[in-house]
This record gives structure tokens, sequence and C-alpha cells, in this order.
């Protein structure tokens, strides 16, 4: 983080943020094709009778098209590493909210009181 | 030596500076539109004032009713209603947004040498959210109120209570907006705002610990926003997430509710601990011991503070395997509240201690607050946790924290900064005296509920056996001194902003970049960028700038 120390406090936009990455209109267009093609594997994978697997299959899916929204659409791939972390910060609080509270679940006394 | 650090101007030539934050604009308007942090500042000083006020009228009401055995001031579920309020309105409307957003607002910008925080006008939205969230606060006291207590607990707020469940909720969501874009702001403010030679370990420790609390703020309350909806579709809808008949589970809510209402108490006492580090290193005339190790104790608790939540459920039914694993994890964050006590008392070890008024909110804190913590070790400790759950022992243990620590902190910040932020001092006898009534004002009132808990006089109602009865007096006629410990505070500030004393730029000598600026300060803060050449708390560094002023006067 070190690296922010020494930058203009009044130094104008061209300090204050980060480049700015231009995106072209392909790789937009790549996710939103790849965003559809996913839409259309939920819907087809909601026929399909896999078990235990139904949610487990629709929640993937719906990660993959979050990850790709969050790092292209979002621009956190082409963003400062401070950016990252905190995304990451976000991720990581999400994961052990859902990780601590399994950890009742999986452990309950079910049925046994 | 003296018994006193406070210099202030000669009075009778002394002037507040005619041009300041303040006397700038005129006008409703120009407060109400302002993008000045400062202004900002005070316009949350003075809504919070008056939800405190609400806040510990209703608190007064809760003890008037347990003076006696019998439900007899008012019926149960109005006694039921009026807790809830007092819980809703102290926690949310009061204790969060207390320190950061009223001093951390005025301070972070000032501390760091900055113009203003980094996204002003968000500053300000988040105040109108917070009114938004009061006002209906206020609407849903007024149109009948609601008992679920403030922590909304399933299946009792989605099921069974006819009460305003749903305008509480949404008060609380809007205002749970207001707290995220104050703490964005600062996460932001203070990666990008600092002054050139500001470096991360020159930051006072004031920062570090509102920088602490903003990441609560910011990755937490969104799950308390999402749990409120659930319970408001539930109530409406019907969705079933926390209906077992529909698959659901009920303890499910209180999975999402404490995932952010433990980490809120961190929210609640990390600021308070801040203004503690200022206050001791002010009056002890010394560097903070082991600045680094504060630092990173004000993250660490941040973080662990996650890990947490389930020692509130502990009698709930979870699984016993699982307990195990939160209690002990429970017993780690108890590590670095340790170790901001013992690092403050080594500050204090052959410091030059002097007794202003904020110097004795401090050593309240310090007390209180250990009393309050060591209590939580108690409460976490799953054994232990059985018997003394839900009884008034848990009543003390929290308000412990939160008012003999966290509202002290508040009032030593509010007397330490009450010059900077008016440019005027207030009566220092009658303050150190309002500080040792609220002292022993709040042991009377909470130090008997310990016993009574332990005794076994559970909290939530309004009748008791009349066996608990002397302690319950005690607690009451408590609860009237520290009534009057609050009342002194705001008639004396009132009165100083008019016929106070001129404060001067500095008048207790400290070290921060916000005491070298005039008093109250300028909008702009600043009239050159700042450039920080020594530590934090470098007393031999403020000595030399005496030093030199004195020399360019000659």
């Amino acid at each position: 983080m070190s690296e922010h120390l020494d930058h203009e406090h009044e130094g104008g936009p061209k300090n204050d943020y980060e480049e700015h990455h231009i995106v072209s209109p392909a790789v937009y267009a790549t996710i939103f094709a790849a965003l559809l093609v996913a839409t259309g594997l939920t819907v087809g994978a909601s026929y399909i009778e896999m078990g235990v697997f139904n949610p487990i299959v629709a929640i993937g899916i719906a990660v993959i098209k979050a990850t790709l929204v969050v790092l292209f659409f979002m621009h956190v791939k082409y963003s400062s590493k401070l950016t990252k972390l905190t995304v990451g910060a976000g991720l990581f609080t999400f994961l052990a909210l859902i990780g601590m509270t399994l950890s009742d679940y999986i452990s309950r006394a079910w049925g046994r009181w | 030596m003296s018994s006193t650090i406070v210099s202030l101007p000669d009075q009778s030539t002394a002037r507040i500076p005619k041009i300041n934050f303040i006397t700038k604009e005129n006008g409703l308007l120009s407060w109400l539109l302002t993008s000045d942090h400062k202004r900002i500042a005070i316009l949350y000083l003075i809504s919070i004032t008056f939800f405190f006020t609400i806040g510990g009228a209703l608190a007064g009401v809760i003890r008037l009713e347990l003076l006696t055995p019998q439900s007899d001031l008012m019926a149960a579920d109005t006694y039921n209603k009026v807790f809830t309020m007092h819980g809703v309105v102290m926690i949310f409307l009061f204790l969060v947004p207390s320190v950061p957003a009223t001093l951390g607002n005025f301070l972070i910008p000032l501390m760091i040498g900055a113009k203003d925080l980094a996204l002003p006008k968000i500053n300000l939205l988040s105040w109108y959210l917070y009114i938004a969230g009061g006002i209906l606060v206020l609407y849903t006291m007024i149109s009948g109120g609601v008992d679920t207590g403030w922590t909304f607990t399933t299946p009792l707020s989605t099921h069974y209570v006819n009460t305003n469940v749903l305008t509480t909720g949404m008060a609380i969501f809007i205002a749970g907006f207001s707290s995220i874009f104050t703490g964005l702001n600062f996460i932001v403010t203070i990666h990008k705002m600092r002054a050139p030679g500001m470096t991360w370990f020159r930051l006072p420790l004031f920062v570090w610990s509102n920088y602490a609390a903003s990441i609560l703020m910011v990755l937490g309350t969104p799950v308390l926003a999402i749990a409120l909806v659930l319970v408001a579709l539930e109530r409406t809808v019907g969705i079933g997430v926390f209906d077992p008949t529909k698959g659901g589970d009920p303890l499910l809510f209180q999975h999402l509710f404490w995932f952010y209402s433990h980490p809120a108490v961190y929210i609640m006492i990390l600021p308070g601990m801040g203004v503690i580090s200022e206050v001791i290193s002010a009056f002890s005339r010394k560097r903070v011991f082991g600045y680094t190790a504060v630092a990173f104790s004000s993250v660490a608790i941040a973080v662990f503070g996650f890990f947490v939540w389930e020692h509130h459920m502990f009698i709930m039914g979870v699984s016993s395997y699982s307990m195990l694993v939160f209690s002990l994890l429970t017993m780690l964050v108890a590590v670095p509240s340790a170790i901001k006590i013992f690092n403050w008392t080594f500050t204090l070890y052959k410091g030059s201690i002097t007794f202003e008024t904020p110097m004795l909110y401090a050593f309240g804190f310090m007390g209180l607050f250990t009393i309050g913590g060591l209590t939580g070790v108690f409460l976490g400790t799953s054994g232990t946790d059985i018997h003394l759950t839900e009884t008034y022992f848990i009543v003390a243990h929290f308000h412990f924290v939160m008012v003999g620590g966290m509202l002290m902190a508040y009032l030593a910040g509010i007397h330490f900064w009450w010059p900077k932020i008016t440019g005027r001092m207030y009566p220092e006898k009658i303050s150190q005296l309002a500080a040792v009534v609220t002292f022993i004002g709040f042991n009377f009132t909470f130090f008997p509920q310990f016993i009574l808990g332990t005794l076994g006089m559970p909290r939530r109602y309004a009748a008791y056996p009349p066996e608990f009865q002397i302690l319950n007096v005690f607690s009451t006629a408590g609860a009237t001194i520290l009534g009057v410990g609050y009342l002194l505070p705001i008639l004396y500030l009132t009165w100083s902003l008019k016929y106070g004393e001129i404060a001067g730029n500095n008048p207790w000598q400290a070290t921060g970049l916000e005491w070298q600026i005039q008093s109250p300060p300028l909008t702009e803060n600043f009239l050159e960028v700042p450039v920080m050449d020594h530590d934090a708390y470098d007393y031999e560094w403020l000595e030399r700038q005496k030093e030199k002023e004195v020399a360019s006067a000659g």
C-alpha cells in the first residue's frame, strides 16, 4: 500500500485514479454471449432431474455468471490490487458467513432431541 | 509540576477567528445543503443527541417500572414495547453512528491533512438517510411501537406479534445504509487522501480504529439488511426461509442477524477506543505505548469480530460441536482488547498525568470496559453462558461495554475536541464533577444487575419475584444519578457556546494535525497542504515548534 503515499494530494485526475483500461466491444459482446448461453443452460438444467445436484448445478452456473460480470463488466480484472483486495474482502466475509453457519447445520443433532 | 496542561490564550485579547466553517455561510439552507464534513458532523451531533435523549427517557421509564416487583406502572406488553424501542433507538440511532459520524466525520480529514472526506455528497446523503430512518422509528413509536426486542427473533417477529415490525425493519434498513456510506467514505478517504508524509504508521490511532470500524460497517451491515428483508418477506408473503413447516429454519435468522450484530458491537466500541488512545496520550504527555500493536489490535478485533457471532445463540439449539468452536474463537477477541488496555496502562506509566475532564472519562472507560469485557469472557464460555444468558447478567455486561465503555469514550471525545469544534472551553470544574457523577451513577445502576443476573432474574420481564426488589431499587436510584450525569454536559456545553473561554488553537498542547490549525477550523481546513514530517504523538516535535514560534515572534 506504500505506493500510494507519495502521490500529490492535489494532483488532479491523472493521479487520483488508476489508469483506465479501455475494454473493446468484442470483449463485452463475448461476455454477453457467454451470459446468454449460461442462462440457457440454467433453463435447460431445470428440465433434467439430478436429485441433490439440482441446486448445486443452478448455483454453480449463477456463480460463474456473477464472476464474469464482476471481472469484465465491473472492470475488476483491469483494476488495481487494492480494488481486487476489496472485492476479495467481500467474498471472504461471505464465505465466513456461509462456512461458519454450516458448521452449525452439518453437526446439529437433527431429530435426536 | 503544574496540575494542568491547559494553556489558553490571554482572554482579554483573544478572539474567535472571524472566518471559520461556522460563520462562513449563514442560513438554514447553508447547513442542510452543506458538503463540509465539519458541518455534517455538527448536524449528526445534534440529531444523535436528540435520539439519545429519547432512548434515555425510555431507559428511565424501564427503570421506574422495575422499581416495584409488580408490573404496575405499565402493562406487560407496553413494557415490551418500551424496552424494544429503547434498544432500537440506542443501538441504531445512537451507538452505531455516535463517534464515527460526529467526531470521525469532523476529525478524520483534519487528522490526515485533507480538505474534506473523499465523497462529500455521499456524506450528506448518509445524514439524510439517518434522519429518514430516525423519523420512521419515531413514526413506529407513535403508531403503536414494536415489541419483539431489538433482535427481531423469529418466529416471534414473523409469525406471532402484531406490532410494527415492518416499519421498524425498514427504518433500520435505511439507517443501515447511512452507516455503510459513512464507512465507505472513511475507507476511501484514509486510503486516498492522506497528506504527503502521512504514512500508515504515522496516522493517529483514532484514524486506525475508525478505519477498522468502517470495514465492519461496509462488510457487515448488508447482511443485516438482507436478514430484515427476509423477515419482511416472511411476514408479508410467507416465503418460508425461517418457517420449519415450509422447510425453513428459525435459527437461520439469528445466524444472519448476529453475523452483523456481533461485529456491530465492535463498530460501536472501536471508534471509542480510538478516542481513548488520543486522550490518554495527550494527558500523560507520552506517545501511546506500543503504537503498532494498538493499531493492529483494532484490525484484529475487526477480523475476529466476524467469527464469534454464535455465542449469542448457545442456548437456542445450535450444534454443540459448533458451540465449542465459537466459544474458543470468542476467547480470541479478548486478546486484542486486552492489548489495548495494557498498552494504555503502560502509556500512563511514568507519564506526566493530569486529570482534565476527558482524562477522567477515559479512566472511567478503562475500568468499566475491563469489567464489561471480562464478564464477556464468562458469557463466551458455553458452560457458564447456559446459566447466565437471558438474565440481568447479560444486561449488565453489555451496558458496561456500551454505556460504561462507549458512552464514556464518546463523552471523553466530545469534551476533548469541544474547544476545536466550537473554539470555546467548557467550565472545567463542573465538567469534572459531571464525569465523576456519571461514573458513580453508572456503577450504582448496573453493578447490582450483575448480582441480579447470577441470582437468576431474567431480562425482558415487567414483573419479578419480590426478593429481587432491593437490588432493583439500587439500580433505579443509580439511574437517576446517571441521568443527572448526562444532563449536566448538555447544559454546560450549550452554555459554553456563548460564554465559554476562548480556547485558542491548541488548549491541550496535543500533537495531532487538527490542533495545529485555528479553532473552529476554516471550511478548507488547511491553508496549504500540510507535510507530515514526524510520528504521531511526538511531543518533542511540538516543543520544537513552540520554540520556533517564540524565536520568530521575538
